[in-house]
């Protein structure tokens, strides 16, 4: 919620007394301050973060260890992966993505709900990984399609791996950093 | 791109199933053709994850190329990198030292049981149980710990290099295997009664997707796929290569054609891989793990054609050399390739329950087939 | 059968054939006119009955292209390689997918990546790459300065 002209009487008063909890983001206008209740949004959004199962080659078995017993990912959270894009929150791009597959990507990403967020998994979806010269067909890294949020090293990344990215994604949607929520305060 | 559904002149709907689909296996988008309920035309459409492996291999040395084989069927990455050793070493004409054969042996029957845990507990999950899949990973992990301490990895192994394999086994591979023999025994007794004598689960399997013995030949169907019509394929034992020939193990054919026997036969073959891993586990010949070849590897001008059994099926590699440090063509002989051809086939006049059942039974992995 | 025994009758079967020395197989060389005809005899003939397409591609020469075919009979468990040349410019030969159902994917593979077309094939177009793509991409001479970063 974006504070421009002091004329909120709760957020006069609370600024008199004690510091606001919560980040501070200066813009042109004034300051624009996180308030106790995005903290509290931006928590429950981290904590039930359901993925899209979207995975196109050997990512995908390492994204399916870490739905499995043993790297259980819905400890975070991750519990209900949805398979159509219209009921997730976040695309994991677990493999390669050639230039067939690009407008599929471009599509689903399209369909997904605000607020979405991205993470390429693996080198191929960061930058082309092992396939990156001398092919005609590969899209050399996932960020030339959609806006990504979190990449991954690894080919294919550890099931540990994995669980740190949506850890460190956790945490940057707590501090309202990831690409969504910047692009929303800049109204 | 985007085909174009709806109807038909004669009423019938065409949908789309994937790209992005859980059930797919991958990125395989099948255009179906649907009167009612009931199949009347499958048409895959692939090229979704063709990432140019074979221009690619174009520029790589014989050294280098043996790790996109790894990508291709992942879950058979240790076989499909053994297939691309041999066609090396057919044209170096190299002896192997018998350790380095043993353990490509080990380490190939390792990751087709995993290959195969993986299918079992995919193929219960798309026909709607939910549980086997994570009895599937739980066994799963045991292989790929033995593998991440000897390999350095967990799917993509980059381990047999012409000559032999890379490493030496880890002093806690022998332990470590006798081990999971152990409990894998108790467990795969435990796959047959959770899933195997389940009455939903064979009225799924049964009479579904019948594939004769002349089609499964004509369509170029290897592995389970044509074992389970009754076509005897098995590379192990028709074209031996490394010391299978003096190996005890039986090769599995079922002759229902339908998914059921194709279920049957991989479950077996799970039992026959351990029973291969039991005889040479205790058998590990000392010496070398390594052939000394040229650090430079150029083969002379020909052609070479080698083949092995990976978890799916024959896979062919076919070098064209020109004598240069790079070969001048590669194919790759896919067993997915063919085993899709046969789906048309399979599916015609059952449900669209049923083609996911197909599918599953087919064990596609698409990266192979794209390559 | 023995690959001398197999190597006989294919020279009583086929008179005008050329073999070629260095494989571990027979391999035949043939004019792609007449491969239709030879595929049919390799078939039927009972001594023979190669039912197995195991292996179909093609080779880039530079001067021409070359088809390569690996067929293997499941009963008698033995192999036969057959090579043709085609022209460059208009590659062209029969189709076999109705002699051997796998063709019909490897042939439409190789239409994708080569441009070698296949007559009376029932649904020649691309599969790997999409329908307006312009080029084939394994021939030698292709050149894609967009997407092809050179090492």
């Amino acid at each position: 919620m974006s504070v421009s002209d002091n004329k909120d009487p709760i957020t006069i008063e609370s600024q008199q007394t004690e510091p606001f909890p919560g980040d501070v983001h200066p813009t042109a206008g004034g300051g624009i301050v996180i308030s106790k209740l995005d903290e509290v949004i931006n928590w429950a959004r981290s904590n039930s973060l359901w993925p899209l199962i979207f995975g196109t080659s050997c990512c995908a078995i390492e994204m399916m260890s870490t739905a499995a017993a043993k790297y259980d990912w819905s400890r975070f959270g991750f519990e209900v992966a949805r398979a159509t894009p219209r009921q997730a929150d976040v695309i994991i791009i677990a493999g390669t993505i050639v230039n067939k597959m690009a407008p599929v990507l471009k599509r689903l990403y399209d369909q997904m709900a605000d607020p979405k967020y991205v993470i390429a998994m693996g080198a191929c979806a960061t930058s082309g990984g092992p396939f990156f010269y001398n092919t005609y067909s590969v899209v050399k890294g996932a960020d030339h399609i959609i806006p990504v949020d979190v990449y991954i090293a690894g080919c294919p990344p550890r099931p540990e791996a994995l669980i740190h990215a949506l850890i460190t994604l956790q945490e940057r949607i707590k501090s309202g950093a990831t690409r969504e929520q910047i692009k929303v305060e800049k109204f | 791109m985007f085909e174009e559904v709806g109807t038909t002149e004669q009423g019938d709907l065409i949908i789309n199933v994937g790209p992005q689909h859980p059930s797919t296996h991958g990125v395989l988008h099948l255009i179906i053709t649907l009167n009612g309920e009931t199949i009347k035309n499958v048409e895959p459409h692939l090229g979704y994850i063709h990432r140019s492996i074979e221009k690619m291999c174009e520029s790589l040395t014989y050294r280098q190329f043996i790790y996109v084989t790894s990508r291709m069927d992942y879950l058979s990455s240790h076989i499909n990198n053994h297939g691309c050793a041999l066609c090396v070493e057919k044209g170096l004409v190299v002896e192997i030292p018998p350790r380095a054969k043993v353990i490509r042996v080990l380490m190939d029957e390792l990751t087709r049981l995993a290959s195969h845990q993986l299918w079992w507990g995919a193929m219960a999950m798309d026909v709607g149980a939910l549980t086997p899949f994570f009895h599937a990973f739980r066994e799963r992990e045991a292989i790929n710990d033995i593998m991440e301490e000897t390999c350095g990895a967990r799917l993509t192994m980059n381990y047999m290099v012409p000559g032999g394999v890379m490493f030496d086994l880890h002093p806690n591979f022998q332990s470590k295997v006798k081990d999971f023999i152990a409990l894998f025994k108790s467990k795969i007794d435990e796959y047959d009664e959770l899933v195997t004598s389940n009455i939903i689960f064979k009225n799924r399997m049964k009479n579904i997707g019948y594939l004769s013995n002349e089609n499964a030949v004509s369509f170029g169907c290897t592995g389970p796929t044509a074992r389970g019509s009754g076509v005897s394929c098995d590379i192990r034992k028709l074209y031996p290569y490394e010391i299978y020939a003096q190996l005890d193990f039986r090769e599995i054919t079922e002759t229902g054609g339908d998914c059921f026997s194709r279920y049957l036969v991989r479950l077996q073959e799970m039992r026959q891989s351990l029973y291969i891993i039991e005889q040479l586990i205790d058998n590990i010949p000392e010496g070398d793990f390594q052939a000394k070849t040229k650090a430079v590897i150029k083969l002379p001008k020909g052609e070479f054609y080698s083949r092995v059994e990976t978890a799916r099926g024959e896979f062919g590699v076919y070098i064209v050399s020109e004598g240069g440090m790079t070969p001048y063509r590669i194919k790759f002989r896919s067993p997915g390739f063919s085993n899709l051809s046969a789906l048309n086939h399979m599916a015609k006049g059952h449900k669209i329950g049923d083609l996911v059942a197909i599918m599953g039974s087919l064990d596609l992995v698409i990266p192979d087939i794209d390559r | 059968m023995h690959n001398e025994t197999l190597k006989s009758m294919l020279v009583e079967l086929v008179p005008l054939a050329v073999f070629e020395e260095g494989s571990e197989w027979p391999t035949i060389m043939i004019e792609p006119a007449s491969w239709k005809s030879l595929a049919l005899l390799l078939t039927t003939t009972p001594a023979l009955q190669f039912d197995f397409l195991f292996c179909l591609t093609c080779v880039d020469w530079k001067t021409h292209l070359g088809m390569v075919f690996h067929i293997t009979s499941t009963l008698h468990r033995h192999t036969v390689v057959v090579k043709a040349k085609l022209n460059r410019d208009h590659p062209e030969i029969d189709t076999v997918s109705d002699i051997w159902k796998t063709a019909e994917f490897h042939e439409r593979e190789v239409y994708d990546l080569f441009g070698v077309k296949f007559l009376k094939h029932p649904d020649l177009r691309r599969l790997f790459l999409t329908d307006d793509y312009v080029g084939w991409p394994l021939r030698k001479d292709f050149e894609d300065a967009v997407n092809m970063i050179k090492l």
